[in-house]
């Protein structure tokens, strides 16, 4: 908490400040105890904001950090949110070897350690949404599957994710876990990958996250299933040492806590944390 | 048109024992072309020396035992020779078409022919997935006459690495086949030989050279082959994991192990690459 | 004019047996249009100087180049539209073309070998035909390994082993330097005078032309301008081209008993009694030169001229003279030494009438 003071030192607060922004970050306090100060901070700290945040988010986060995204840059005119989407790990290994960014959102803890590990975040990460497998089947659901065992059917063309990606780890523990034994016929090497197999009609099913299949329209089918509970996939988001833009970052990461941030992440398919 | 024209065949092997074998006067090497090479050299080297440093020699041994390494380096080497094999069956008449027929809009079919080269390698997955996947606009019927699905199978990530590859070979034997003397197959032709005849018996075995270098290209290229081969064949231990792909997934969580895959495949590939050259070097 | 020089005997031979063809090929900017007739055993020398088109009508006649009109007829068959790995032709390339892939050996048992012969057959057969070009020791050889000569013997019996009935020799001597030329032209006119069918070559050589066949065909610009026995050819140049192939001064007049008058030139006494347009003749050697007027010549062709050229030719030397009038005139160096002749040096030359020849034009 050092920072925000040094934060609050430096900032000098006009008056007339953005009201959505300010509403948004003092909602943000209600729900989670330990940000007052930060969300307070943050208020007077807001009308300074400008530049560029690079927030550098898993690959699943796509569609809703980029409104979250346009949001910002309307509550904070003069700032700009750029984005690196991808692989959590590739986003992680990139990070540690020094590529600039502000704030990074990954897809699981473990991918966030490995920033963390190298103390190349500010404060500790913080989860901001959760995410659960579901079965993607095609659309109309021709191959009748309602459970995770309708996959083991030897007439169904599965493709997993590879048990390197987070979708594929967490697709191995529900399926440990449910005592049943899938042989797909691909690992892919990311849920994209595996959404897109089915979405092109050359696997029937897949197992996905629930954001996937929203993401997927109507070309695929997301039937759910109660092992997915066993592997709720918590997302963290941490604002990074080597960030040029703190404040920016830290009013981003607020942003998406906050209730408007909430209900983007939840519209896309998250859970709240 | 009755002066002396002196043969200009494609000389096998490089110019073969034609070429004096004087020993090189040792003149000195203009800086210009020294320095730009040297670097050139080093550019293309110190990524690999590298890997070699950063290499987990410790774990190299375990790597090495792997079953799973095993495997996907016996499909990367026999996929990588069917897909070679495939170009050449197809590529080397498509190169005579491009170099020797005449018909219209040749110019932009050797266009077309180059473009799986620009295209990124994943886009050209998804386009094969279009075209031959279960749905795809060929592979539907793939499908449901013969019961043929090429995603997912060893033979589709033949398909993927030819797709990938042919346009190496394609090039390289055109190339070679414009520089050939088309006069050898018109005294074939004299002689009472068909154009296949004359193909076959004279300018293959001219364009030998250029053939083996190609071949050599694709072989090379369709080995390290990885965005189409996932995208289209999957990632399958035994079946549709290649190297590259075994590589890609290791540096998801185990970088070190990426590492030591990519030294074994190295290596295999330079063996390879380096047993074949002396053989035609010396062969031709 | 011209086709008073074909023996007319040959023409209704042709019909039959042997080779009956005009070959007219259109290029745009080039047109190519020459009659050819020979019977079995001819030699046909196709001579011209480079883009004459003499090329081109060897690969018309080899089917390599489609004809625009005119026709083809090999011992009464019709050639134009067979393919020409069907036609009864062997080639002998200007640069021999041998497969350098395949031994001396395998590059004659190729063309037995797409007729259909079995391979050991083929090879037995190319085997007789090396030994009879006295190549039996270089069967095994890739043809890099060939001088010049052992490889235009080689392409020889490549073309022969078809069985032709139309052998066509493109610059067959050209590719060879002075010395093996001498003798592979000798061998090469002894296995064309052994050969039964037609034979055509195509030369820019006047010498390889008169030595090798037995009748010559002049193609300038694509149009045949005289043909002949050689010798006819040698006595009887009808263009400058031709005179100076043979080495002859040649001027175009008007006869009127044994003057002739040049145009626009001085007059030529012959011994010759013509009348109306002819060619005179005569060779460089019969050109005498004088520093000085000479008196007591019984010379009556006297010329004031002057040196424009000298060029050296074995011991002999060329000079080249204008003036009164335009001619050639060999010397040995030790008589132009004499002569103190250099260009621009004034000199009287002299032929006599008896060294000259007229002939109608």
């Amino acid at each position: 908490m050092t920072r925000t003071a040094r934060r609050t030192r430096r900032m000098l607060p006009p008056a007339g400040v953005g009201v959505a922004a300010l509403l948004a970050l003092s909602a943000c306090s209600h729900s989670d105890g330990a940000t007052p100060a930060k969300a307070d901070s943050s208020r007077s700290a807001a009308p300074g904001l400008s530049g560029t945040v690079t927030v550098f988010a898993a690959a699943s986060l796509k569609e809703s950090f980029t409104t979250l995204g346009e949001q910002f840059e309307q509550q904070h005119p003069g700032t700009k949110v750029a984005f690196n989407f991808g692989g959590s790990d590739t986003l992680a290994a990139s990070i540690t070897s020094g590529a600039p960014a502000d704030v990074f959102a990954a897809a699981s803890p473990k991918t966030m350690s490995v920033v963390t590990d190298r103390t190349d975040t500010t404060s500790a990460p913080s989860i901001f949404a959760r995410n659960q497998l579901e079965i993607a089947t095609l659309p109309g659901n021709p191959g009748k599957v309602s459970s995770l065992k309708d996959l083991t059917d030897p007439g169904l063309k599965v493709v997993l994710c590879d048990r390197t990606v987070p979708c594929g780890a967490a697709a191995q523990k529900v399926l440990d876990t449910g005592g049943v034994k899938v042989t797909p016929v691909s690992y892919e090497q990311d849920v994209k990958a595996a959404l897109n197999k089915v979405e092109l009609k050359e696997a029937d099913a897949s197992l996905v996250y629930r954001t996937d299949v929203k993401s997927a329209g109507g070309k695929v089918r997301g039937v759910e299933f109660p092992e997915s509970k066993d592997a709720i996939n918590d997302y963290p988001i941490a604002p990074l040492k080597s960030s040029k833009n703190a404040d920016a970052a830290a009013a981003f990461i607020a942003l998406v806590k906050s209730p408007d941030g909430q209900k983007v992440l939840s519209r896309a398919g998250f859970l709240k944390p | 048109m009755t002066g002396p024209k002196q043969p200009v065949a494609a000389r096998p092997g490089g110019g073969g024992p034609r070429r004096p074998r004087v020993r090189a006067v040792r003149r000195g090497v203009p800086v210009p072309l020294l320095v730009p090479g040297l670097l050139a050299l080093a550019f293309l080297l110190v990524p690999l020396l590298a890997l070699l440093v950063r290499a987990p020699w410790r774990s190299l041994p375990s790597q090495l035992t792997s079953t799973e390494v095993w495997q996907a380096l016996q499909l990367s080497l026999i996929s990588a020779t069917a897909a070679t094999a495939v170009a050449l069956v197809l590529g080397v008449p498509l190169a005579w078409l491009l170099a020797r027929a005449e018909f219209p809009g040749r110019g932009l079919v050797r266009a077309l022919v180059t473009l799986p080269l620009v295209l990124p390698p994943v886009v050209g997955g998804v386009a094969l997935l279009l075209a031959l996947g279960r749905n795809g606009v060929v592979g539907q019927w793939l499908d449901a006459w013969f019961g043929i699905t090429l995603p997912f199978t060893t033979a589709g990530v033949v398909i993927a690495e030819a797709f990938v590859a042919m346009p190496f070979l394609v090039i390289s034997v055109e190339g070679t086949l414009r520089a050939a003397d088309p006069r050898y197959e018109e005294a074939a032709t004299t002689l009472g030989a068909s154009r296949f005849t004359a193909f076959r018996r004279v300018t293959l075995p001219l364009i030998a050279p250029g053939i083996a270098a190609g071949a050599v290209l694709a072989w090379a290229r369709a080995l390290g082959e990885f965005g189409a081969t996932i995208t289209f064949a999957g990632n399958f231990p035994g079946r549709t994991q290649t190297m590259p792909l075994a590589v890609y997934l290791a540096l998801q969580n185990d970088p070190e192990a990426a590492i030591a895959l990519s030294l074994i495949l190295l290596a295999v590939s330079i063996a390879v690459l380096a047993g074949l050259r002396d053989r035609w070097m010396t062969g031709a | 004019m011209t086709d008073i020089d074909a023996p007319p005997a040959l023409l209704g031979a042709a019909d039959e047996q042997g080779l009956d063809a005009r070959l007219v090929v259109d290029r745009g900017t080039f047109r190519l249009d020459v009659s050819l007739r020979a019977a079995p055993g001819d030699v046909v020398a196709l001579l011209g100087p480079n883009g004459a088109g003499k090329t081109t009508a060897l690969r018309a006649l080899a089917g390599l180049v489609p004809l625009s009109e005119g026709h083809l007829r090999l011992d009464g068959t019709a050639l134009e539209r067979i393919p020409p790995e069907k036609r009864p032709v062997g080639v002998v390339f200007q640069d021999y073309l041998l497969f350098p892939h395949l031994t001396a050996l395998d590059n004659v048992a190729f063309g037995p070998r797409c007729h259909g012969t079995g391979k050991a057959e083929a090879r037995a057969q190319a085997a007789t035909w090396l030994g009879r070009m006295g190549l039996a020791d270089h069967a095994g050889a890739k043809p890099r390994r060939l001088s010049g000569g052992q490889a235009q013997r080689v392409a020889l019996a490549r073309a022969l082993a078809t069985r032709p009935r139309l052998l066509l020799l493109d610059e067959p001597l050209a590719a060879l330097d002075a010395r093996t030329r001498l003798e592979v032209r000798s061998q090469l006119r002894r296995h064309l005078a052994e050969f039964e069918a037609v034979a055509v070559l195509v030369t820019h050589d006047p010498l390889d032309a008169m030595v090798l066949a037995d009748r010559l065909v002049v193609v300038e610009h694509g149009r045949v301008v005289q043909e002949g026995t050689p010798t006819e050819i040698a006595r009887h140049p009808r263009t400058d081209y031709i005179a100076q192939l043979v080495g002859l001064n040649l001027y175009r007049g008007e006869a009127d008993g044994h003057a002739v008058r040049l145009e626009g030139g001085p007059s030529i006494t012959t011994t010759e009694d013509l009348t109306g347009p002819v060619f005179v003749a005569f060779p460089p050697v019969a050109v005498t030169l004088f520093r000085d007027r000479p008196t007591g010549v019984s010379a009556r062709n006297l010329w004031h001229c002057e040196v424009a050229g000298l060029e050296t030719h074995g011991d002999q030397i060329r000079a080249d003279l204008t003036g009164e009038i335009r001619l050639a005139a060999d010397l040995t160096t030790a008589a132009a030494a004499e002569l103190d002749l250099h260009t621009g040096a004034p000199v009287w030359a002299t032929v006599k009438a008896t060294q000259t020849h007229a002939y109608p034009a």
